[in-house]
Formats: structure tokens, C-alpha cells, sequence
């Protein structure tokens, strides 16, 4: 029994998708409305995350800035940047001697007439710390150290404008979000009025099988799995239309990252985002089917 | 195995198409429903079948009230009957094999026991070598017996046929109407509703006689 169970939806299976080959121009208009409604979600998603991934690592190459104190000797500033640079989390300490932070801020600024009516420079030594580790707690506990130094005035790490970049990265998923479900409502629409259609189109046929003994759940059968093929290959198109989409930026994002001294480089969708994707087209495809076959093959009864 | 008892019915916005039938009709029997058109044949058979339900009155198929039988018992209950039609239904964009097999498949019988019946049905119906064809490349008479093989390959207890030659000339329809005796000498009942009285000359069967939703006569009863 249930071999035969499993043999007759194996059928309806391959026999809905002969159907399909059977009028491939329609089937492939309404699969490619599918795999773009898809593909819009996923493709923001997948934009999002690539946003993500190079935020961290923008995060974990935040510098600190130490101002010491104005009493600090250039001769000990020397020694505490060595002294920093010597701990395993630090990468590198650039020292910036207060009369090179003058002759920068002369130059970068155009306050060069003020800074000259001063009878003394203003700016203290600076060390810029480029901490070496990713994870926050290192990180932390660098400040704390930096902080904790006699020498120093004042620690800026410059993370603001991360945290920024963040908030609208979380917008920007939560609009993702909105997006995928508003879509995911569009093919839900697209498959259950294909699905409306084709069981006009077979209404005689239907009204046969109900005389020779077909029940509901037989006769909607072959109409779900229609549905299931239906989102599962829109799917499919939506998760090919995302690799030609990253394809074609490979090249100018290579050549922007290498602008910035970066090796970064666009990540498509992972395997199990994929599963996700095409799972959740085949479920759409049966429901979209299952609400149409639901609302339409009730009202069809010989006469 | 078939009994109506005073049954009436009204369509919406219409007269009544029957108007108190009662009748039996005994488990293994052949009759021949008559009559004019309009005199309520069809509107009977729709009952048996439970397309159609009496607005008053009790129609026993089977041993079973159908008034008694849910939307969702109806497929089995149809399961159990045979039911040929003047315009066929067949399903044109399958094979006759798979026409004849669809209420097999709709009974959840083997691959095996599926292809076994329906070339049983089909041979029964001299069509056998066919069993590929599509059904638009048979003649009118031919696809005719393919649906009488469909409404016989499930084995039914009752066959209804609604002018099963009503587009067929006398030599093709008299073949038709000897297929069926021949399914009632194993013992199958059925029920032929026909307007053709020059056919049934050649056939000693019981006759019921309807006229205006009436049964005007039946030879049963003489």
C-alpha cells in the first residue's frame, strides 16, 4: 500500500513535470516571473551579507589614536611606542612627534595663518595603535591598557562611523526582510493564478475523473506537484540569475577593492542558502498550487 | 440494487423533471429506461449517480441511501458504478490504454492488476490492438466502446448508460446494446437509458417508460 502510495505521487511528479515540456514557452515565461521575484530578495541578501563581511573587517582594523600628555618627552613617546608595539596584539604603532602633527594639520587644514598666530603648538605626540586580533574582547582589553598608561591624555578609537555603517546594514537586512516577504507573496500570487489557469484549461478532464470515482486530494495531486516545479525551478532560475549578477561585478569590484589595497571579493550564495532558496521556491510552489486547486477544483462537478 | 422511491425533482427556475418515480430494479437485471426527451431520463441516471440530488424522496443505489452518502463519499460510491455517456469523455490527450486504466488508477489497483483488466476490458470490446491510440483517431462507434470498456474495467456491481448510441447508426448502436447484454450474462447490472425504439424491437428486455417525470410504463409490472 504504501509502495503504491509513493509510486503514484513518483508518478504525478514526473508526469507534471511532462506537462510542463509539453507548452515550455508558458512554462518558461511563468518560471522566469518566478526566478525574478526570487532573485531580488535573494540577490539583496546576498549583497547584504558581502556589506557585512567587509564592515568586520573594516571593524578590525579600527586604529586607536593615543594623545599623550603635553609633558611627554619625544625621547619617552619612542619608547612607549616600542614598548606598545612589543605586545602580541598590536600589529604596528606609528609615532607622529607633535611637530609632524603640526606640519600636517598646517598643510591638510588651511589654519596655517592661525596655528602661526599661536606662540606655541597645540597638538601633543601621537601614537596611532593598529591592534592585531578581530575579536572585540582583545580589542577591549587593549584600550584598557592604553588607557590605563601615566602617559596618556586621551584614547579615540574611530568606530563611529562602523557602528553607523552597522545600523544601516541592519536596516537595510530588516528592508531585505520586508522585501523577501512581499515577494514571496508575489510568487505565491504568480503560482496559484498559473495553477487557476491550467485547471480551467482541464476542467473537462477533471469532471471525468470525478465521474469515474476521483477523489479531491487524486485529482489536486497532479496540480501541487505542477506548483512544486514551478517554484522549485523559478528557484533554480532565481539562484542562476544571482551567480550570472555576481559574475558580471567580479571584475569591477577586483579592480575597486584593489584601488583600496584590498583583496576582497564577492561572495555568492553558500550552499546552504542555496537549499534555502530552492526549499523555500518548492514550497511556495504547493502552497501557491494548493490555495488554487483549494478555491477552484471544488466548483468544477459534472452537471 | 437499485430503488427510487417516490422521487421528485425541481431544477432552479424550472419545472419539476420528475415527479414521483418510484421503481426497483433487482441486482443482475437489464432494463431500458424510454421516453421522449425532456421526460426525465437523464435527470434519473444523474441521481444514481449522485451528479444530481432528489429534492424529495429516497434513492436506494446499492443498498445504500444516497442521501446518506457526504460530498466526500461520493468518489468511492462512484467507484462502485459504471457509467458510459452519449458523448464518451474521454480524455483526449491520453491513450486509450491509459482512458480505460484511469478508473483502475483512481482505485489504487497494481501496475500488474491495472494492465491486466484494462487489456481484459478492451478485448472484451475488440479494441485491444489499439490500446495505443489516442482516442480521436478511432471512429465515433469505436471510442464509444472505449468508454464502455472504462465503465466496465473496474469491475462495478451497476452500469447506467445515458444514450450510449445516440450518435450512432443502427448496425453500430445494435453492436453497442449486445456488448452490454453480453456484460449482463456475467452478471452485471445495468441500467440504458435510450430514445431509440426500433433497437429495442430486436431486445427482450424489461422497458420503463417515463413521460413527463412520470413512469408511464413498465413491462416489469404487466
Amino acid at each position: 500500500m504504501l509502495k503504491r502510495y509513493f509510486s503514484l505521487h513518483l508518478q504525478n511528479l514526473v508526469g507534471s513535470l511532462g506537462r510542463l515540456a509539453r507548452q515550455p514557452f508558458a512554462a518558461i515565461l511563468t518560471g522566469l516571473v518566478i526566478a525574478v521575484a526570487l532573485a531580488l530578495p535573494a540577490g539583496l541578501r546576498v549583497l547584504v551579507n558581502n556589506v557585512d563581511v567587509l564592515s568586520e573587517s573594516w571593524e578590525s582594523v579600527a586604529d586607536f589614536t593615543v594623545y599623550l600628555e603635553f609633558s611627554v618627552s619625544e625621547q619617552r613617546a619612542l619608547e612607549l611606542s616600542n614598548e606598545i608595539e612589543a605586545r602580541n596584539d598590536v600589529t604596528q604603532v606609528q609615532f607622529i612627534t607633535r611637530d609632524d602633527a603640526l606640519e600636517e594639520f598646517r598643510s591638510a587644514s588651511g589654519f596655517g595663518e592661525a596655528l602661526d598666530a599661536l606662540d606655541e603648538n597645540p597638538l601633543p605626540h601621537t601614537l596611532v595603535v593598529r591592534p592585531v586580533s578581530e575579536e572585540l574582547i582583545n580589542v577591549e582589553a587593549l584600550a584598557d591598557y592604553l588607557h590605563g598608561l601615566p602617559e596618556t591624555q586621551r584614547v579615540q578609537l574611530d568606530t563611529e562611523w562602523v557602528a553607523r555603517l552597522r545600523g544601516i546594514l541592519d536596516l537595510g537586512e530588516r528592508f531585505v526582510d520586508i522585501v523577501t516577504i512581499l515577494l514571496g507573496l508575489g510568487v505565491l500570487v504568480v503560482i496559484g493564478n498559473t495553477i487557476r489557469l491550467e485547471i480551467n484549461n482541464r476542467r473537462e478532464e477533471i469532471v471525468v475523473m470525478k465521474l469515474v470515482g476521483g477523489s479531491d486530494g487524486f485529482i489536486r495531486r497532479p496540480f501541487l506537484y505542477l506548483g512544486l516545479w514551478y517554484g522549485f525551478l523559478g528557484a533554480l532560475g532565481a539562484a542562476m540569475l544571482i551567480a550570472l549578477t555576481l559574475l558580471l561585478l567580479r571584475e569591477p569590484v577586483a579592480t575597486l577593492a584593489s584601488l583600496y589595497g584590498s583583496r576582497f571579493s564577492l561572495a555568492g550564495l553558500s550552499f546552504s542558502e542555496f537549499g534555502i532558496l530552492v526549499g523555500l521556491g518548492a514550497i511556495l510552489g504547493w502552497a501557491g498550487a494548493g490555495l488554487a486547486a483549494a478555491r477552484h477544483l471544488r466548483s468544477i462537478e459534472p452537471s | 440494487m437499485i430503488r427510487f422511491e417516490n422521487v421528485h425533482k425541481r431544477y432552479p427556475n424550472s419545472r419539476e423533471a420528475l415527479s414521483g418515480v418510484s421503481l426497483n430494479i433487482e441486482k443482475g437485471e437489464m432494463a431500458f429506461l424510454t421516453g421522449p426527451s425532456g421526460a426525465g431520463k437523464s435527470t434519473l441516471l444523474k441521481l444514481i449517480a449522485l451528479i444530481e440530488r432528489p429534492t424529495r424522496g429516497t434513492v436506494v443505489v446499492n443498498d445504500r441511501n444516497t442521501s446518506r452518502i457526504s460530498r466526500r463519499g461520493i468518489p468511492k460510491f462512484r467507484q462502485r458504478i459504471g457509467i458510459v455517456f452519449q458523448d464518451h469523455k474521454l480524455l483526449v490527450d491520453r491513450s486509450i490504454f491509459d482512458n480505460v486504466a484511469l478508473p483502475l488508477v483512481i482505485a489504487g489497483l497494481s501496475r500488474r492488476e491495472i494492465e491486466r483488466r484494462v487489456r481484459a476490458s478492451l478485448d472484451q470490446v475488440g479494441l485491444l490492438e489499439r490500446e495505443s491510440h489516442p482516442p480521436l483517431a478511432l471512429s465515433s462507434g469505436e471510442q464509444q466502446r472505449v468508454g464502455i470498456a472504462r465503465a466496465v474495467a473496474g469491475r462495478p456491481d451497476l452500469v447506467i448508460a445515458d444514450e450510449p448510441t445516440g450518435n450512432l447508426d443502427p448496425a453500430l448502436s445494435l453492436e453497442i446494446m449486445r456488448l452490454f447484454t453480453r456484460f449482463n450474462d456475467v452478471g452485471v447490472t445495468l441500467l440504458i437509458a435510450t430514445h431509440d425504439l426500433d433497437l429495442l424491437g430486436h431486445l427482450d428486455y424489461r422497458r420503463i417508460e417515463l413521460v413527463d417525470g412520470k413512469v408511464n410504463y413498465d413491462s416489469a409490472s404487466e
